[in-house]
């Protein structure tokens, strides 16, 4: 209705204008424009219907994209908090000197000796003892925990300790109550049988949940309940180091080159273009990159974080200098003017002035390529950082995988209990980012400053 | 001393800085068509003329400054006491020590006040113990008539004092590095006029003791300040004298023209 009422208004106002060109600008300022006419509030009417629109559409972006935060975050942390405990078994443990095959002045003298005795032997008949010999309630690698008992104390070998000890993947996930027991036997993991035992067990007070201790300081394992996370985590945190340590320095000192010293020319140019054209490169092909280069070419050790942190500099370097160019371009020429002007030389204007003035946004663009590094799998996979590891990496040289190809490798686990591992390496993922996001962050208004 | 350009007229005893037919072109664009001109110790010198006729171009070759320009190409001569900035011998770092500049928007570092006039000493070793750095920074704020002002906040961020305290920082942090010439490039466009006054009281307190140049479009500002003014126009110096002879009784019809408000 309102756009009818407008149209031979808007109407007449031309064809007057059209008629009398030659006088159109007196006629103009003759008219006073009629602010409260009908066509005038119908506009006013729909300049705010349009506001509220636009308004109501970014408050529902906005919802939809919380919403699907949300959504992520109680997924992961719903399934993966699990990961975070453990279930133990109360078993007396006997430690029978000749089972063992050490004998306490032995373990006291060498404690090496250790390493050869029969632990395994040892926890199998006691748990036998206590539960029957078809149970399956403790894990696998839960003698562990026996070893270090003597280890500490050697004066226990021959007597009967109660200790708690790792239960088993099944065991586990039963007390996590993550199995539906009204499920038929056959679609289940866990049997008839073990689901007895562990009711025993539970009546008894012989079951407890603990903090994970395994996982938070473990590599992986083929046992789910055995596996950990600090391998992937100090694998990460190794490549990020190699990453920063390279791509920070060559990344700022290119920016710095191109924008304060290199003469602008078709050179730089091209230059300029290739490092753009980089940042979009798939990291996929920095993967092949570095499997070609720094494995096939220069025979760097297979699966090392060194490795791995120099395909991801590769990978993060364009990121940085793109940002580091950025923030040198916003400093403003004033200051390299006034610096200039009472005789600095160019390197000094830039490691006096541009470059503390430049910091924060260096740093931001830093933050950005870590982070990106950081969650980076498929470049890792090229180069060998998927390898099954059951020990944490020593060093940059060390065979080592990275938290993104730990969640990767535990996803495509069929066991159960791998199921609350993956969500809880996304956990540890996240936290470590926003752990380094944080302190750069940190870093970064330390630094500022502002004018 | 012989000039020979037509319109080059100097009184002076004994020239600072002599620049001998400079011409300066950026790209195909031709900013200064060859300006010869003298600058003098006990004068101050005033370039006037409309926007874009070179003035600004022609100050920033005396301390070489065009060469941060990648486009721009300079002939010609620039001597300072005798000796030629633009030869290979010169060195453009200390040149800039020995000829000051204060830039047309008031541009201290983002640092202390003290950090600021302390930066140009430093950088060329003048003061090797803090007593006489603090004695320098001292002597550099009260030449700037700012001392009074700021002795009790030295620490502060110089970019928190009002814009024509942040001019006079930047005079005294020019001042700071024992300059022999400051050049000032329209030094008080961008402030009010009380702060503009106190920078003229300053620069009049300032001569004689360097030789300062500067470059204004505020006609009664070159009456005020200067005892030499030159007028540029399109990339040439029209006339260059005294300042009274050139608002009394300027000799070329041009320099009349843009004085007495005709364009400009």
């Amino acid at each position: 209705m309102t756009e009818v009422a407008v149209t031979p208004n808007g109407m007449a106002g031309k064809t007057d204008l059209s008629a009398a060109p030659t006088a159109g600008s007196s006629d103009l300022s003759a008219a006073p424009t009629a602010w409260n006419s009908d066509e005038m509030q119908a506009r006013i009417r729909r300049r705010y219907r349009q506001e509220r629109t636009f308004k109501g559409l970014g408050i529902l972006a906005l919802t939809i994209a919380a919403g699907f935060l949300v959504f992520l975050m109680v997924t992961v942390i719903g399934s993966g908090w699990n990961s975070f405990r453990q279930t133990q078994v109360l078993v007396p443990v006997t430690f029978d000197a000749a089972r063992l095959g050490i004998g306490i002045e032995q373990a006291k003298a060498d404690p090496r000796a250790l390493s050869r005795a029969n632990f395994q032997g040892v926890m199998a008949d006691s748990v036998e003892r206590s539960f029957g010999d078809d149970a399956q309630l403790v894990s696998d690698g839960a003698w562990l925990a026996l070893r270090k008992a003597v280890e500490a104390d050697p004066a226990i070998i021959g007597t009967t300790q109660p200790m708690w000890l790792i239960a088993t993947s099944n065991m586990d996930q039963l007390s996590k109550r993550q199995i539906d027991l009204d499920a038929d036997q056959a679609n289940r993991p866990v049997n008839d049988f073990e689901i007895a035992a562990w009711n025993r067990l539970e009546a008894d007070g012989k079951l407890r949940t603990v903090l994970n201790r395994t996982f938070l300081g473990g590599a992986d394992s083929v046992d789910p309940e055995l596996a950990g996370i600090w391998g992937a985590l100090k694998g990460s945190f190794l490549t990020l180091l190699v990453t920063l340590a390279i791509s920070f320095p060559v990344g700022v000192l290119a920016a710095i080159y191109l924008e304060e010293f290199a003469a602008k020319n078709r050179w730089t140019d091209i230059i300029e273009v290739s490092i753009n054209n980089l940042a979009a490169v798939p990291s996929i092909i920095f993967g092949l990159l570095g499997l070609s280069v720094f494995l096939n070419t220069m025979n760097m050790p297979r699966s090392a974080p060194v490795v791995g942190g120099l395909t991801l500099a590769l990978m993060t370097l364009p990121v940085i200098v793109i940002a580091s160019r950025a923030a040198i371009k916003a400093v403003p020429p004033s200051i390299r003017d006034a610096a200039l002007g009472i005789g600095a030389s160019r390197v000094q204007v830039v490691a006096h002035h541009v470059l503390p003035l430049a910091l924060p946004g260096m740093l931001t663009g830093t933050i950005l390529g870590m982070a990106r590094a950081l969650g980076e799998t498929a470049p890792l996979l090229m180069i060998g950082m998927r390898a099954f590891l059951t020990s944490v990496p020593q060093g940059l040289t060390q065979p080592a995988t990275a938290l993104p190809v730990q969640i990767f490798i535990w996803s495509d686990n069929v066991s159960r209990g791998f199921v609350e591992k993956t969500s809880g390496a996304i956990i540890v993922l996240l936290v470590f980012l926003l752990t380094i996001n944080s302190l750069a962050i940190y870093l970064r208004n330390r630094f500022e400053v502002r004018w | 001393m012989t000039m020979p350009e037509a319109g080059v007229s100097v009184g002076t005893t004994r020239p600072k800085m002599t620049a001998r037919d400079v011409k300066v072109s950026y790209g195909d664009i031709e900013a200064l068509k060859g300006v010869s001109i003298d600058v003098s110790t006990e004068d101050v010198t005033a370039f006037i003329g409309p926007s874009g006729c070179g003035k600004s171009t022609f100050l920033r070759c005396l301390n070489r400054m065009n060469d941060t320009i990648a486009s721009a190409r300079f002939s010609g001569s620039i001597e300072l006491d005798g000796h030629d900035i633009y030869s290979p011998d010169m060195d453009v770092v200390q040149l800039r020590a020995r000829v000051g500049m204060v830039f047309q928007k008031p541009n201290p570092f983002p640092k202390s006040i003290y950090e600021n006039v302390a930066y140009g000493p430093r950088i060329h070793g003048l003061a090797s113990k803090k007593a006489d750095m603090d004695a320098i920074v001292e002597k550099s704020l009260r030449r700037a008539g700012l001392w009074d002002e700021v002795k009790d906040r030295l620490q502060d961020s110089g970019t928190a004092l009002s814009g024509g305290q942040q001019q006079r920082l930047c005079i005294a942090r020019a001042i700071a590095v024992n300059p022999e010439v400051i050049l000032m490039d329209e030094p008080a466009s961008a402030l009010d006029p009380i702060a503009t006054a106190k920078i003229e009281e300053l620069i009049d307190d300032l001569r004689g003791r360097y030789a300062i140049v500067i470059v204004t479009h505020n006609m009664q500002q070159a009456a005020r300040v200067s005892q030499k003014t030159a007028f540029f126009h399109l990339g040439t110096l029209v006339e260059y004298g005294d300042t009274r002879e050139i608002f009394t009784n300027p000799k070329q019809p041009r320099t009349k023209d843009y004085i007495t408000g005709r364009y400009g």
